[in-house]
């Protein structure tokens, strides 16, 4: 019986694994339910943000913010969101893909690119690349709060505003559904103003308390860190849908390698028996 | 017909409070302003204090706000709350903080690259070691 105890070591080899993958599988699925229940409960943030922003954009105050002004760009910011941890499919790797190609693009430009990453595997990812990487922020964990992200936005905000950067871009992935994320790269700074108006066309204005300067600021500050926010709240989803597909996978493989496994063993007992059996028959047939 | 106001609190994380009422007060920057249906548009910062919503015919709605900002259209009232304590010098400080993680990582080349080369050398020695085995499995018949 050659090769039988190698083959039933190596089915319970693949057994562990398959055992491993599954319940990470799980493990995924109920993390993705509960990443997709905060990815809801804060889009009415994001949204209402949104409205106050375009309310402002077409409002007229005399006070012209430099986040809505676009300027020549000479060198570009660009806030990537990543997972911490891998075994997701190609989930981190579509997005660098995209981000590295609107980074060529910008290069082609003669764009300078400063970097703010979020998550530890971009980090991995593009100090083997070599960018600039100016904010680091990682081991987030699967609830962050927005307080976790302040300080990588306020780094990128401040290079902005002290005329470092002329644009801001986002990188993240994009929760379709379960099976699909499609990586996404879009502008941050400046911003970009719907002109889809109705009531709101004719000459008005706010009134600004304490005055319009410091309430922009901060309305845009928060502006910012929403859509960032929302982005980190999104990718989280699209790590644990990633990840449940994936895991998913690898399991079906498990079952498949071991079914091939058990009818090669089974064969080579078979093979075994009928060998002994002859012998004996042979034997006997001497006697 | 009464006039009402569209009110909608929400803060990064969750809604808060979304609905119609008759009048409401938050806790503006310059003061405590009250707000009723067809007031001027108004944008303004928020201090930490509660948010009330009258309802008609029911109770008063409180709501505390740790700061945020107040948007006012005529038959809209928006408060976006911050959830998180903000003061300029913590944002600096957590801004300071992101900047030296990047730096510390950049410098760090060690780490990461040291990882995936003794990756690559535990591979090789592994095949290494299937192939002795391998040998020595058929000269040991």
């Amino acid at each position: 019986m050659a090769g039988a105890k190698e083959i039933r070591t190596q089915i319970k080899s693949i057994q562990n694994t398959q055992k491993i993958t599954k319940a990470m599988e799980m493990v995924a699925a109920s993390k993705m339910r509960k990443a997709q229940d905060r990815m809801r409960a804060s889009r009415p943030y994001a949204e209402k943000m949104r409205t106050v922003v375009a309310h402002m954009g077409r409002a007229h105050p005399e006070y012209r913010h430099p986040f809505l002004i676009e300027r020549d760009a000479k060198r570009v910011g660009l806030i990537i969101i990543s997972s911490d941890r891998g075994l997701c499919g190609g989930l981190n790797i579509n997005l660098f893909k995209k981000a590295v190609r609107s980074m060529t693009e910008w290069k082609g430009q003669n764009l300078e690119i400063d970097l703010a990453v979020i998550g530890g595997k971009a980090m991995g990812f593009f100090k083997r690349l070599g960018g600039n990487v100016v904010s680091e922020n990682s081991q987030l964990g699967d609830s962050p709060g927005i307080e976790t992200l302040i300080g990588s936005v306020k780094v990128m905000l401040d290079a902005y505003d002290e005329g470092k950067i002329d644009r801001l871009y986002l990188a993240n992935n994009q929760f379709v559904n379960t099976m699909t994320q499609s990586p996404q790269v879009e502008q941050l700074l400046p911003v970009i103003g719907d002109e889809t108006d109705e009531e709101l066309k004719h000459h008005w204005d706010y009134i600004y308390e304490p005055d319009a300067r410091s309430v922009m600021d901060q309305l845009l500050m928060r502006y910012v860190e929403s859509l960032v926010y929302q982005g980190v709240v999104e990718n989280i989803a699209c790590e644990m849908a990633a990840r449940m597909v994936a895991m998913k996978a690898a399991s079906d493989n498990a079952g498949e390698l071991i079914d091939g496994l058990q009818l090669v063993y089974n064969k080579a007992r078979q093979a075994a028996i009928t060998q002994e059996l002859s012998e004996i028959v042979a034997g006997a047939a001497a006697v | 017909m009464a006039m009402t106001l569209h009110v909608d609190i929400v803060s990064a994380e969750e809604e808060i409070f979304s609905g119609t009422a008759n009048m409401v007060f938050a806790p503006a920057e310059m003061g405590e302003v009250g707000i009723a249906p067809r007031h001027t548009p108004l944008l303004t910062r928020l201090k930490p204090g509660e948010v009330r919503v009258q309802v008609e015919g029911q109770e008063e709605q409180f709501f505390y706000v740790s700061g945020g900002m107040l948007e006012i259209q005529p038959h809209i009232v928006t408060v976006l709350a911050d959830t998180a304590a903000r003061a300029k010098d913590l944002d600096e400080a957590a801004a300071l903080k992101a900047k030296e993680r990047a730096e510390k990582a950049m410098e760090d080349k060690q780490s990461d690259f040291d990882y995936a080369k003794a990756q690559a050398e535990l591979a090789e020695a592994v095949a290494q070691l299937r192939t002795i085995q391998k040998l020595r499995k058929k000269s040991g018949g």
